[in-house]
């Protein structure tokens, strides 16, 4: 088994994991987690898909580069949004807000 | 070369290992914590593929700036409003 | 699965999923995977070799590092749309403006509001780590041309810089002023210059004429890592600093 292939496997077992997780996670940070894990898994196909033998494809690079910040940018919004939620509204099951 | 591609088996073994703990930990700063130890995981498998562009970007954002971005978020999600004012810096 | 949200820790968990739609997820996931493997195994190789193209056209980018000739030259207009994403996300989070900030400065010493004692040591280590990154952010913008490096990891560093500044407790920022706004913007604002005046010069949008190429991809990686970094600062402190008691932070 090639590293290649190897990690292309890593990152799809990877991918159903945070999957998973997404789905059946209840906590709004334990959700967005595994959101970041999937992420990283294709990441993780990408840039194993990016080697040819001896040769590295950039471009592929370039992307999960640009994928990276675009991913941290995202997780912020919807940290901030939780946040919003939390604060103005207070609470999120049947309590009433105060 | 047999030292490599078990190298290579061992940390894509222990990434699986750490997103499976990750999401299963009963705390959510243990999960915050874990999904760190992963991201950081994830830069020497950048390493590997030769993607050192991507390892430092990771290294800094992924690993990095997330986990404190998630601590800080925790931190005002699940304390209360009495608990923050008495502790009003540091993430705990 | 998505309606009841938990974003207290130990709260009641109503929205939790039975054991039985677990174990039909977990097959179906399985399921998907087995066959992504399968598709991936079964597609052989990459067709067209894009990066004997990158190597033979390199010379041509101004820049030595293949991976920052894709990012600021060849697929530039991917680059662009990316800062103007981080724009949209800086100016959702972004504090409202107060008219009593008007003479602040950016960074200031926080005497007053903090009631702990800061720590001594982490203040000892962040007068020599914090200058430290912000050299270490610069010169992962400079060597970026020709090795690793390039604008989104110094951004990153030096962003990491200010995140352990606020850490430490002792100094504040004042994401209120309208120096925030201008530097936020100002990478998108000049790389859409950079890109109408090519257009405007040479006719083609983001093509850079060779013998400017390098000037031109420094002008606008230093810009946007001035403009990254202010925006992932932004998004720590306002994360940061949401419920902070008024008066320090408007919220």
């Amino acid at each position: 088994m090639s590293q290649e292939m190897l990690y292309c496997a890593a990152g799809i077992a990877l991918f159903g994991i945070g999957m998973f997780g997404v789905i059946v996670a209840t906590h709004i940070i334990r959700k967005l987690i595994a959101v970041n894990i999937m992420g990283i898994a294709v990441f993780m196909v990408l840039l194993a898909t990016a080697r040819h033998g001896a040769v590295t494809d950039p471009i592929p690079h370039a992307m999960v580069l640009t994928g990276i910040v675009v991913a941290v940018a995202g997780t912020a919004l919807c940290l901030w949004l939780a946040l919003q939620i939390r604060l103005l509204g207070r609470g999120t099951k049947g309590e009433p807000p105060r | 070369m047999i030292i490599e591609s078990m190298m290579d088996t061992l940390l894509a073994g222990g990434v699986i290992l750490l997103a499976c703990l990750s999401l299963s930990a009963r705390q959510v700063f243990t999960s915050i914590v874990l999904y760190v130890c992963l991201g950081l995981l994830a830069t020497l498998i950048w390493v590997r593929l030769n993607a050192w562009d991507v390892a430092i970007a990771e290294a800094a954002i992924g690993a990095g700036l997330t986990g404190a971005l998630l601590l800080a978020a925790w931190r005002q999600l699940c304390f209360e409003p009495s608990d923050q004012t008495r502790e009003s810096n540091g993430v705990s | 699965m998505f309606l009841k949200l938990e974003f207290k820790e130990n709260q009641a968990t109503s929205g939790e999923l039975s054991t039985t739609t677990r174990v039909l997820l977990a097959i179906a996931i399985v399921a998907l995977g087995t066959s992504l493997i399968y598709a991936i195994l079964s597609a052989g190789k990459a067709p067209p070799d894009l990066a004997a193209q990158v190597a033979e056209k390199l010379d041509l980018s101004g820049v030595g590092n293949p991976v920052t000739a894709v990012l600021l030259n060849f697929r530039s207009y991917d680059t662009l749309l990316e800062v103007a994403v981080l724009l949209v996300v800086a100016v959702a989070i972004m504090p409202p403006r107060l008219s009593s900030s008007a003479g602040k400065r950016f960074l200031f010493v926080n005497d007053t509001h903090n009631p702990h004692v800061p720590d001594p040591i982490l203040l000892n280590l962040l007068k020599w780590l914090v200058p430290l990154a912000i050299l270490l952010g610069g010169y992962l913008l400079w060597t970026g041309a020709y090795s690793p490096g390039g604008a989104f990891q110094a951004a990153a560093v030096i962003a990491g810089a200010g995140v352990a500044l606020s850490l430490g407790g002792r100094h504040k920022f004042a994401w209120e002023i309208s120096g925030v706004r201008l530097a936020s913007s100002l990478g998108l604002l000049v790389f859409v210059t950079v890109a109408a005046t090519n257009a405007f010069i040479t006719g083609t949008t983001l093509q850079y004429p060779i013998d400017h190429a390098s000037t031109l991809i420094l002008l606008v990686e230093t810009f946007t890592t001035v403009s990254i970094a202010t925006i992932l600062l932004l998004l720590f402190a306002q994360l940061k600093s949401l419920a902070d008691p008024p008066g320090e932070m408007h919220q």
